[in-house]
């Protein structure tokens, strides 16, 4: 961690050229395949599982309910368990998947973009280390486990991650301005504090232990529609929001004079991106737990395809988090099936190599 | 559900079963001292998993880091020599609890019991070693894989506190419970699926675990063996697994840590269309007897026998 201040201090650092020939040719191309690499692995999502389903009756299935409101009604679809299994388990496990994915990697690309920093992620200004000690002090201390229809474990997740978030931008804002490595390191000190209280409770708690470390992991093996519905609003407006914003920080990473008499306020955009990208990824966190490298990882295989633009990195990082979750989620599942593994050791176990060969080709073509 | 259903009786019998034992002693010399009902059987070598231990006298100054010990001393009759327990050790009641940490443990802690026997069913950092260096005898009592460790557990802390005829009485009652709960179980009962579940997350446990064997000793089919010994015995399963897996009994180990019940697993996606959800057969046990390997097993086996009746 501490090697993101140094870096955070000269700008553009790491970062390929702005645009690349290659992606400078097909930024459209590159988006239509991101979006179909999501569609499929979300077909693919929904026809893998521990429970065998035929596809054809998954189809008929799908379009009976899809057609259901117009009078339409198909027949030849799955049997009572079968259909239970894909409406109320698989399909929103995989469109939360998606979700998620997508949101922790527009979020990091985001934080990259904003910081100039090649090792930002979304969880750098203390979002995972508030939703762990927002998540830990309910697990352990909370009588009630539902707020409504709605689970106590992601809300105080939610919470948590926006205010650690909220304590790192006070902090900063106090002590730097909006200078960027002062915020990086008020996010640093933010994070530490919160991660050493979730141990110390954590600790006292032995009981929990599993509960807790089965969030810290992350896991969408308790998906439900619910949380869908959830997330979706907090997700799709920090989406659009950082989609708006991608061609004004490309300005920014001009300079903050020559944005600022192009038009754009550099401070009140930066703020702006921030909270968008803190909101996105306190929502994934919310209802996946801690995901790790997803952030990290996809805005950079955005970046070898499209080039250093915001405007172009920003959707493409959206869908390929997207496809990229779904894909190690299905993996998560069947790998070792009937069991399954923590999601967050399969990003990182799928998406090292899959980085580190990307760098390898880089620097052979270069 | 069955929380303090047998446990009272069993205390009762191991109680009168010290009375007799001292009546009918055929260590006279011993009689003389308070509740050294077979002093005359030391100095004893016993063998835990930290390698041989010899007492030279009756320990009267016991501290238990193991729930399952502690459950164990109390029942052999031994509760009386017990100074100090760990934080976990909540059963039974009049255990003496303090902040001793089984999980954390600190070696100065525990020497300011001055303990002349230490049981700990792990070693955690460093602990044993520790405690040797203090010369503070020490038993590692690890967790137990099947009902006949639970049986060697208690002989041999039945022959390390001088309660042997107690611990041996308590064996054959927890043996006789457990025969008579698989007897009473219906007939057809051979091949029922079962799904333990350790918490929400979907953790469970297989039949190469200490409570699976339970249910393997019901014919009970586990649906968590399908996971293979890769998982190590507690695999996590997916709840589309579980719920295509359709099991008949379902068993909650989840009901204290994660306040789990009955009717939250019937909310559960899915889930109402699963045959134990349908036919009422979700067992909500209690996970301290569940997660233990303690003379309570046989409390388990009775409530598992009981849910399958119906």
């Amino acid at each position: 961690m501490t090697a993101t201040a140094g870096s955070g201090t000269r700008p553009g650092s790491g970062h390929p050229p702005a645009t690349t020939p290659r992606g400078r040719r097909r930024p459209g191309l590159v988006l239509a395949g991101a979006g179909a690499a999501l569609l499929l692995t979300l077909l693919a999502g929904v026809w893998v599982g521990a429970l065998p389903l035929p596809p054809g009756a998954v189809v008929v299935t799908l379009l009976d309910r899809l057609l259901g409101p117009l009078g339409v009604h198909l027949s030849g679809g799955l049997s009572g368990t079968q259909e239970a299994v894909l409406l109320e388990l698989r399909l929103p496990r995989v469109v939360l998947a998606a979700l998620v994915g997508a949101g922790l990697a527009i979020s990091g690309a985001a934080y990259q973009g904003v910081f100039r920093n090649p090792l930002a992620d979304p969880y750098l200004l203390g979002a995972a280390a508030g939703a762990g000690l927002g998540a830990t002090l309910v697990i352990a201390y909370s009588p009630v486990q539902t707020v409504g229809p709605f689970g106590i474990v992601p809300l105080a997740a939610f919470i948590g991650a926006m205010l650690g978030v909220g304590c790192a931008l006070a902090l900063g804002t106090l002590t730097g301005g909006s200078h960027s490595a002062t915020l990086l390191l008020a996010g640093i000190a933010v994070a530490a504090f919160l991660a050493a209280a979730q141990t110390l409770v954590q600790q006292q708690n032995t009981d929990d232990l599993r509960e807790i470390y089965g969030w810290l992991l992350g896991q969408l093996g308790k998906a439900q529609w619910s949380e869908v519905l959830v997330a979706l609003p907090y997700l799709g407006t920090a989406c659009l929001v950082l989609l708006f914003c991608g061609r004004a920080l490309d300005v920014l990473a001009v300079g903050d004079d020559e944005a600022a008499s192009l038009g754009v306020h550099p401070g009140r955009l930066r703020l702006l991106v921030i909270v968008a990208a803190s909101l996105a990824a306190a929502a994934a966190v919310s209802v996946s737990g801690l995901i790790g490298f997803v952030g990290l990882v996809v805005p950079h295989i955005a970046r070898r395809l499209v080039g250093g633009s915001n405007a172009r990195v920003l959707p493409v990082s959206l869908l390929i988090g997207g496809a990229f979750l779904v894909l190690t989620d299905i993996v998560a599942r069947t790998v070792v099936a009937p069991a399954e593994l923590p999601i967050g050791v399969v990003t990182a176990f799928i998406g090292a190599p899959f980085f580190a060969g990307l760098l390898w080709v880089g620097a052979r073509r270069r | 559900m069955f929380r303090n259903t047998r446990s009272a009786p069993a205390l009762m019998a191991a109680l009168l079963l010290t009375l007799t034992a001292c009546g009918d002693s055929s260590a006279d010399e011993a009689s003389s001292e308070p509740s050294a009902s077979e002093s005359a059987q030391f100095p004893v070598t016993v063998e835990g998993a930290n390698g041989e231990l010899t007492l030279d006298e009756q320990p009267d100054a016991i501290v238990s880091l193991s729930a399952t010990s502690t459950e164990m001393l109390f029942a052999i009759g031994a509760g009386d020599q017990v100074k100090a327990v760990d934080d976990t050790s909540n059963y039974p009641e009049d255990a003496p609890v303090t902040d001793l940490s089984a999980f954390t443990p600190n070696a100065e802690a525990i020497a300011g019991y001055d303990p002349d026997l230490v049981i700990l069913s792990n070693d955690l950092n460093g602990i044993v070693d520790a405690l040797d260096a203090l010369s503070v005898p020490t038993l590692l009592l690890e967790a137990a894989g099947t009902v006949d460790d639970t049986y060697a557990q208690l002989e041999l802390l039945g022959d390390a506190t001088g309660h042997a005829e107690e611990a041996d009485e308590v064996i054959a009652d927890v043996q006789d419970r457990i025969e008579a709960a698989v007897d009473s179980a219906p007939d057809d009962v051979e091949g029922t699926k079962v799904y333990h579940e350790l918490d929400p997350s979907f953790f469970s446990a297989d039949s190469s675990t200490f409570i699976g064997s339970i249910y393997s000793m019901f014919g009970l089919e586990n649906i968590a063996d399908e996971a293979g010994a890769a998982a190590g015995g507690y695999p996590q399963l997916s709840a589309e697994y579980i719920v295509s897996e359709a099991p008949d009994l379902i068993v909650l180990a989840d009901t204290k840590c994660c306040e789990q019940s009955a009717e939250t697993v019937a909310q559960r996606p899915a889930f109402d269309t699963v045959p134990a959800v349908k036919e009422d057969r979700v067992l909500e046990a209690d996970d301290d007897i569940a997660s233990r390997w303690g003379p309570r097993i046989a409390d388990f086996a009775e409530a598992v026998a009981d849910a399958l009746q119906h």
